[in-house]
């Protein structure tokens, strides 16, 4: 989650004294920890390092509570397609078409609410549909009829592009009514008495803690029930404290500006959504098992082709959700809206430890991935970085961070 | 002879963690065919990767002499530069270059970097000539069976002008006819002064070719024997792979004492299948049989004689063409038109081919075993991973699967503990019949004896296993009947007592001349 940014250093010291006796052993134990698990946190670390680095670099600027914001408001849309490819990029396919389909959606809720005036929530509920349903053409193509789906997206691509210029007849189209707005850039409401903070967002991150909390200590009982092997109670307690102030700092710096965006929610609930689907409900442990080996997937029984159908579906839907965002936060259509969106979505799957071949990575791993590309964009914006070097500096990190996992599983393969 | 060609000494290999080879000594005389045998894991593959190179000089200890000079292999090359090449047991051919291009991969006839293609074919087709293969140089690799292949392989070899060949598993996925003819020509290359080095499972194969056999066992050399010795037996050597006597090769079986029911418990009536590209060829070819509640049922058959493509067409259809037949489960008629009706009818398939078609190397041995039945550890679409990792854990405990916890990998594991996996996943799924297709391919003596134990086990318990085997020996150990399969057809029943090596033999070679 984007609360991860800042579980780097600082919290060692309290951990520490709340550890009592096993003191010393407490830094042994993390290094271990961090080394048994290096796939999980090494990407992790990286991006504590690179919020600290261009923290120092900025003064501070990144992470003054406007420019915390912003951040969230200028990736959400990164983020939310790069869950979908997640999912696509483990069951072993490639998704090509969502910058086209972003725009393709936006235009559509353009046309629909500017051009026909139709209200916003319904634009919303057919925007959505269009998206699934192109995704699930796709889909059918890529399931039902065995072509393979970078030829058969690289077709979206062009076709979705295509037709976003149609729909917009090369013009930009906007405003949008202030409902749909409030998707792209808009945040909780003010109520409750007068605080220097913004109460609901306040309360939103205490609800975040206690549900936090509750879920590590009930997972650790169960593990233990289990007779499992359990992380060290020091370790855990760290750990407890490193996700608690996590949170908390987030939360302070999002309520001593306007307060949580609204985007930040639809990301919060589609990340603890999709990471439970792909964690627990047996469609996850299916897309798994068709990435990682199909054979053995059909032979086992696994519906291979519905689920590669469903994937599909969802990542559209998901491309129209991300599209009604940038749309609303532009707010306006543009036929050059999501270029390039889809390669920013790989790139973040691929960072977040997902595996050309499939069968591997993480909901969370894609959000670590985004949020690196997203605080290096915000950072290199705030140091006056020109976006040519960003280019090449965001082509170097997906190179770095990949090298890195594949030396890193060499080393612990030998 | 004329005395060794090759001396290894002491040799001492040492991954991290592991001792690969403590003290291995090999010497192999001019000239001869010799064999090395030895239980998975017992480093053979890792001795000849010493000799070839794969592990360079300095990483091990010890001395290697060929033709009486030491030497300090760098690479693979160095060693090749002396004459010796290693044939991995999987083929490095490139499928889409044609026979004549692979043999002089790496190597190729050409002046100042334009290969000289006259040169080339006339090369090529010699050495595939010595090699019995009259294909032309320029067909394609993909374009020929795995056996010819093999054989392109050793003339890939012969290009490099090779004094001592050896053989990683040669015959592994040939057939007895292919085989036959591999180990024909290792005899014809020994005539023209080729030593050879063959690595084997089979001791029928090492009997035929070798002169002696050296046998590792847990990275020691036990002994090396004449294979012509009248002492030399199969279970000889098996007892020095194993260290132990072989007495009991199979476990002692329980009957099954329950219902065995009026009809069959598994009943394929009439049976026919096309192959997948070839519609005019009928790969399985109106068979039918059957199998009762405890029994345990053995479908002989040589490569190609459409065992597995029986097995795999009737659960799911997921080999080839349909082209009719029935599948009738305790006298009714079921249809298995897909994977989940077979597994909901209670029909399971172990694969023959565990790391293609049975496992998810990438995941965790819990994982792989609920795969096939997630939904028992299931409610409303989530998985309970408490109650799967208790049923994962059970079964690694009561299969003896060798792993620290059932979060390891698959692909971490041993041919026979991955066997395991396979098999448990499928035990979990709660079948009434099993198909277990060559369920102890690949696998070492001792892991063979606890698969065994498990099959006996689920007949026992009135589950029907249909055991398609290769290895005679284990299906008239195992089986209370025994069908024979050739070209497709069914040409032969057994009952425990009527069979024997020959007389199945006989039947699973039928018929093969006029299906050609």
């Amino acid at each position: 989650m984007s609360t991860d940014v800042t579980a780097k250093t600082p919290a060692p010291a309290p951990g520490k004294s709340g550890g009592g006796a096993a003191g010393g052993g407490l830094l042994q134990l993390v290094l271990n920890g961090l080394r048994s698990n290096m796939r999980q946190y090494g990407m992790l670390i990286a991006l504590g390092l690179i919020v600290a680095l261009f923290a120092v670099w900025t003064d501070g600027d990144l992470l003054l509570p406007r420019n915390v914001s912003n951040l969230v408001l200028q990736n959400s849309y990164v983020l939310i397609l790069a869950i979908g490819m997640m999912l696509v990029i483990i069951a072993g396919h490639i998704d090509l078409s969502v910058g086209s389909l972003t725009a393709f959606v936006g235009a559509f809720a353009a046309v629909l609410t500017v051009q026909h005036d139709v209200a916003w929530p319904v634009a919303v509920v057919l925007c959505l549909l269009v998206g699934a349903v192109a995704g699930s053409v796709q889909g059918f193509f890529i399931a039902y009829l065995g072509i393979p789906s970078f030829i058969v997206t690289l077709a979206g691509m062009l076709i979705f592009r295509g037709m976003t210029e149609i729909l917009l007849e090369g013009q930009t189209l906007g405003p949008f009514p202030d409902g749909l707005q409030k998707i792209g850039n808009g945040f909780l409401p003010e109520t409750g008495p007068e605080t220097n903070y913004h109460n609901l967002t306040l309360l939103l991150g205490l609800a975040l803690i206690v549900f936090a909390v509750f879920q590590e200590v009930r997972d650790r009982r169960r593990q233990k029930e289990f007779s499992l092997d359990v992380v060290p109670r020091n370790l855990f307690l760290l750990k407890l404290v490193l996700i608690v102030a996590a949170i908390l700092v987030v939360t302070m710096l999002l309520a001593s500006y306007k307060g949580a965006p609204i985007v930040l929610l639809i990301l919060g609930v589609l990340v603890v959504g999709y990471g439970y689907v792909m964690r627990n409900a047996v469609f996850g442990r299916h897309i798994y098992a068709i990435g990682g080996n199909l054979p053995a997937a059909k032979l086992s029984g696994v519906r291979d082709k519905k689920v590669t159908f469903l994937v599909f579906l969802n990542m559209g839907a998901l491309a129209a959700l991300a599209g009604l965002a940038i749309a609303a936060r532009l707010n306006a259509a543009s036929p050059k809206a999501g270029l390039n969106y889809e390669l920013e979505a790989i790139a973040s799957a691929f960072i977040g430890g997902a595996s050309m071949s499939g069968g591997v990575g993480t909901v969370l791993g894609a959000i670590i991935g985004g949020l690196v590309l997203g605080v290096l964009n915000n950072g290199m914006n705030l140091l006056s970085v020109g976006s040519d070097w960003q280019q090449v500096i965001k082509g170097l990190a997906l190179l770095a961070a990949v090298g890195f996992d594949v030396w890193n599983k060499r080393k612990v393969g030998s | 002879m004329a005395g060794p060609v090759l001396e290894m000494r002491s040799i001492v290999k040492t991954f991290p963690g592991v001792k690969a080879l403590s003290d291995v000594t090999l010497t192999v005389q001019q000239g001869e065919v010799h064999a090395i045998c030895g239980e998975n894991g017992a480093g053979k593959s890792t001795l000849m990767k010493v000799l070839s190179g794969v592990h360079p000089h300095g990483t091990y200890e010890g001395e290697i002499l060929f033709e009486s000079d030491t030497c300090e292999f760098k690479d693979i090359r160095a060693s090749e530069q002396r004459g010796i090449v290693i044939i991995h047991q999987e083929l490095a051919l490139v499928p889409y270059l044609s026979l004549a291009e692979n043999i002089f991969l790496g190597n190729e006839h050409a002046t100042r970097g334009l290969i000289n293609w006259n040169d080339t074919l006339k090369h090529a087709s010699e050495l595939l000539r010595r090699v019995g293969l009259s294909d032309h140089p320029e067909t394609r690799v993909a374009d020929i069976g795995v056996g010819k292949q093999q054989l392109v392989e050793i003339a890939k070899a012969l290009s490099k002008k090779v004094k001592l060949l050896i053989l990683d598993e040669p015959t592994a996925a040939l057939n007895d006819e292919d085989s036959d003819k591999l180990l024909d020509l290792i005899l014809e290359l020994k005539k023209q002064g080729i030593t050879s080095i063959i690595i084997s499972h089979k001791l029928n194969e090492i009997r035929k070719v070798a002169d002696s056999v050296t046998i590792l066992r847990d990275g020691q050399t036990i002994e090396t024997l004449d294979v012509k010795a009248s002492d030399t037996t199969e279970d000889r050597i098996i007892s020095g792979m194993v260290g132990r006597d072989l007495d009991h090769r199979f476990p002692e079986r329980t009957a099954y004492e329950g219902e065995v029911g009026s009809a069959p418990a598994l009943e394929i009536r009439g049976w026919s299948v096309h192959h997948p590209i070839d519609q005019q060829r009928k790969v399985v070819d109106d068979v039918s049989i059957e199998v009762k509640r405890g029994e345990i049922v053995g479908i002989a058959g040589l490569m190609g004689a459409g065992r597995t493509e029986l097995a795999m067409s009737v659960f799911g259809r997921t080999y080839g063409r349909y082209a009719g037949g029935q599948v009738f489960k305790d006298g009714t008629e079921i249809r298995t038109k897909t994977v989940p009706e077979a597994v909901r009818h209670g029909i399971a398939y172990v694969t023959e081919d565990r790391k293609h078609y049975g496992l998810n190397l990438i995941d965790t041995i819990n994982r792989n075993i609920s795969l096939s039945a997630l939904g028992k550890v299931a409610k409303r679409g989530i998985v309970d991973e408490q109650a799967e990792r208790r049923v994962s854990e059970g079964f690694r405990k009561s299969m003896n699967i060798k792993a620290p916890t059932v979060s390891e990998p698959v692909g971490k594991l041993s041919g026979g503990n991955q066997q395991k996996v396979v098999l448990s996943k499928w035990i979990f799924a709660g079948p009434e019949v099993l198909i277990l297709d060559e369920p102890t391919r690949g696998i070492d003596v001792g892991a063979k004896y606890e698969i065994y134990t498990v099959i006996d086990q689920l007949a026992a318990q009135g589950k029907a296993v249909v055991f398609i085997s290769s290895e005679l020996p284990e299906l008239l150990g195992m089986c209370d009947r025994i069908y024979t399969m050739a070209a497709g057809r069914l040409t032969g029943e057994f009952s425990r007592a009527e069979a024997s090596q020959e007389s199945l033999m006989r039947q699973m070679t039928k018929d093969k001349e006029v299906t050609r």
